[in-house]
């Protein structure tokens, strides 16, 4: 049987705010299989990441039900990993010990095997050579690594991922992407990819979903029509740009409505 | 892209902001205001010799204002043992008030930073508490907890607690809010949340209030000697200033600076050793 890794029901989110009661997601159904790629677009402040922060189990759904491996999220789990927009390193800690770091901020301490499991993931994430090093010293794209890295660490099925490359430069941002897509190619896993890029979403994921503005609501759930492996050269064809356009066309019809 | 290639970027980057480009012909002014030392001492060196000269020129009585190699003299007027005694009787009171201070203000300060309730309730008190001068108390505290040690160390602790409060409690909201998610996300202890993550991220913040505790915890010690004390260097000021040997209390003066500098120093020391991470980065 297979079952769904993700699944959101009729789900909502209403914060309270000092002016009032505010909707970031009203009603999201959407379905994730398992070791699929999706990549979530929206314009900014429609609910992404309040979706990704309910998946997480950081906040619970005031409407409707969040499912992780059909059970509902009720606490953090240990199968997920997050990736932030920043990488949110600790300033004052190694490469390496940042990776390790949710070992030991789980179980108090870190065993050699540990060590061993992040040298290896940071070799796999390409900073081989970097271990000792603090992250003031490396230029955000690797710093953007070893956060990616250290949500790897616990060998996660799913991998929460809230814009994490927006904060680089075009060029480190496109570099970024195609390492993911390696990575996730060699371990497949689970992924939730929340961006505003039009480009970035198509050219990762299985499966794009377009949210409205708030209160978010999936309005369009599409599969992405290229095979894979991808490459800079992927989104060159004409059914691509057709793609692409329709996509913008949802994002800016909801925009102007 | 590879890694070598991302990292190459940056340290290019690097060189080129720190190659300070030395011309040969560099005018002498210019090379003078880079030296770190020279300038300062250069500066002090020219006021003291005006103030000497001034006061012999105009001849300042020495109970206006004494010249330099008055107070020089008024070194030798007290012996090195009973310097030293005062010294240390100063200091004691001045460490001890101080880390009595960080050893209250740290409970406190993860009180204030994680619960709201504590931060709501307890706050507006501690700005009462310290809205209170505190020379104005130390007479009452005398008399409560009599003439030793312990009252001077209360009157420093209430001098210099506050400030440690206030930049504790700055430092520990100041994490990243990633950084908390993912310390719930990993479902970890609070005392580890607090330890591992807000602590460290909080240093640089205690390290600012220290560095203003410090020097506070001297002027703390001084005040408690004023009002009553027989021993240390506040006592010694004002001993030497009801009997008019001024070159005698300017010298206390001068120990005291001497000593406010060397403490600060120790303070920051401790930072750039134990975390010079938590330093700003350099500019030259």
């Amino acid at each position: 049987m297979t079952q769904d890794a993700i699944s959101f029901s009729e789900a909502g989110q209403t914060f309270r705010t000092d002016s009032g009661p505010l909707t970031a997601l009203s009603g999201v159904d959407l379905s994730i299989a398992r070791h699929e790629f999706v990549a979530v677009l929206g314009p900014s402040g429609c609910g992404k990441s309040t979706l990704l922060r309910m998946t997480a189990g950081l906040i619970k759904p005031t409407e409707g039900m969040v499912s992780v491996f059909g059970l509902p999220v009720t606490e953090p789990r240990d199968d997920i990993g997050i990736v932030f927009q920043q990488a949110t390193l600790l300033p004052w800690a190694s490469v390496e010990d940042n990776v390790v770091f949710p070992a030991k901020h789980k179980r108090g301490r870190v065993s050699r095997q540990d060590r061993d499991h992040a040298r290896q993931i940071i070799a796999t994430c390409g900073l081989a050579g970097f271990e000792k090093r603090l992250p003031g010293e490396l230029s955000g794209g690797m710093q953007q690594r070893v956060g990616i890295a250290r949500a790897l660490f616990l060998n996660p099925d799913i991998l929460l991922m809230d814009e994490p490359f927006s904060a680089l430069d075009a060029l480190t941002r496109d570099a970024m992407g195609f390492e993911l897509l390696r990575l996730w190619q060699a371990s497949p896993k689970t992924v939730l990819f929340i961006t505003h890029s039009i480009p970035e979403a198509v050219i990762l994921a299985d499966r794009v979903v377009v949210m409205s503005e708030r209160p978010g609501r999936v309005i369009a759930n599409l599969k992405v029509p290229l095979s894979r492996p991808r490459d800079e050269s992927s989104l060159r064809s004409t059914e691509m740009q057709e793609f692409m356009g329709h996509l913008r066309g949802l994002l800016i019809k909801d925009k102007v409505a | 892209m590879s890694a070598e290639a991302d990292i190459s970027v940056s340290e290019q980057k690097d060189t080129a902001t720190t190659k300070v480009p030395v011309a040969p012909s560099e005018p002498f002014m210019e090379k003078l205001i880079r030296l770190p030392v020279v300038l300062p001492l250069l500066t002090f060196v020219l006021i003291l010799v005006v103030w000497e000269a001034g006061t012999r020129l105009f001849a300042v009585p020495s109970y206006i204002l004494p010249a330099p190699s008055r107070i020089l003299g008024g070194f030798e007027v007290v012996s090195l043992s009973r310097w030293v005694e005062h010294v240390w009787s100063t200091l004691r009171v001045a460490l001890m008030g101080f880390v009595l201070a960080i050893v209250v203000s740290l409970p406190i300060a993860v009180g204030l930073a994680k619960s709201r309730f504590l931060s709501r309730s307890l706050y507006p008190l501690l700005v009462v508490i310290q809205s209170v001068p505190v020379v104005a108390v130390a007479p009452i505290i005398i008399v409560v907890l009599g003439t030793d040690d312990a009252p001077r160390v209360v009157i420093t602790f209430m001098i210099t607690f506050f400030p440690l409060v206030v930049s504790m409690t700055t430092g520990l909201m100041a994490t990243p809010p990633e950084l908390i998610e993912l310390s719930r996300s990993l479902r970890a202890p609070v005392w580890r949340e607090i330890s591992q993550i807000r602590l460290p991220y909080a240093t640089p913040y205690i390290f600012s209030g220290l560095k203003i505790s410090i020097t506070l915890s001297v002027i703390g010690a001084v005040v408690a000697e004023f009002v009553a004390a027989e021993k240390g260097i506040g006592y010694f000021i004002q001993f030497s200033t009801s009997m008019f040997k001024l070159p005698q209390a300017w010298a206390g003066l001068v120990v005291l600076l001497v000593m406010s500098l060397v403490l600060f120093q120790a303070v920051s020391l401790t930072q750039k050793i134990l975390f010079p991470w938590s330093l700003p980065k350099e500019r030259k």
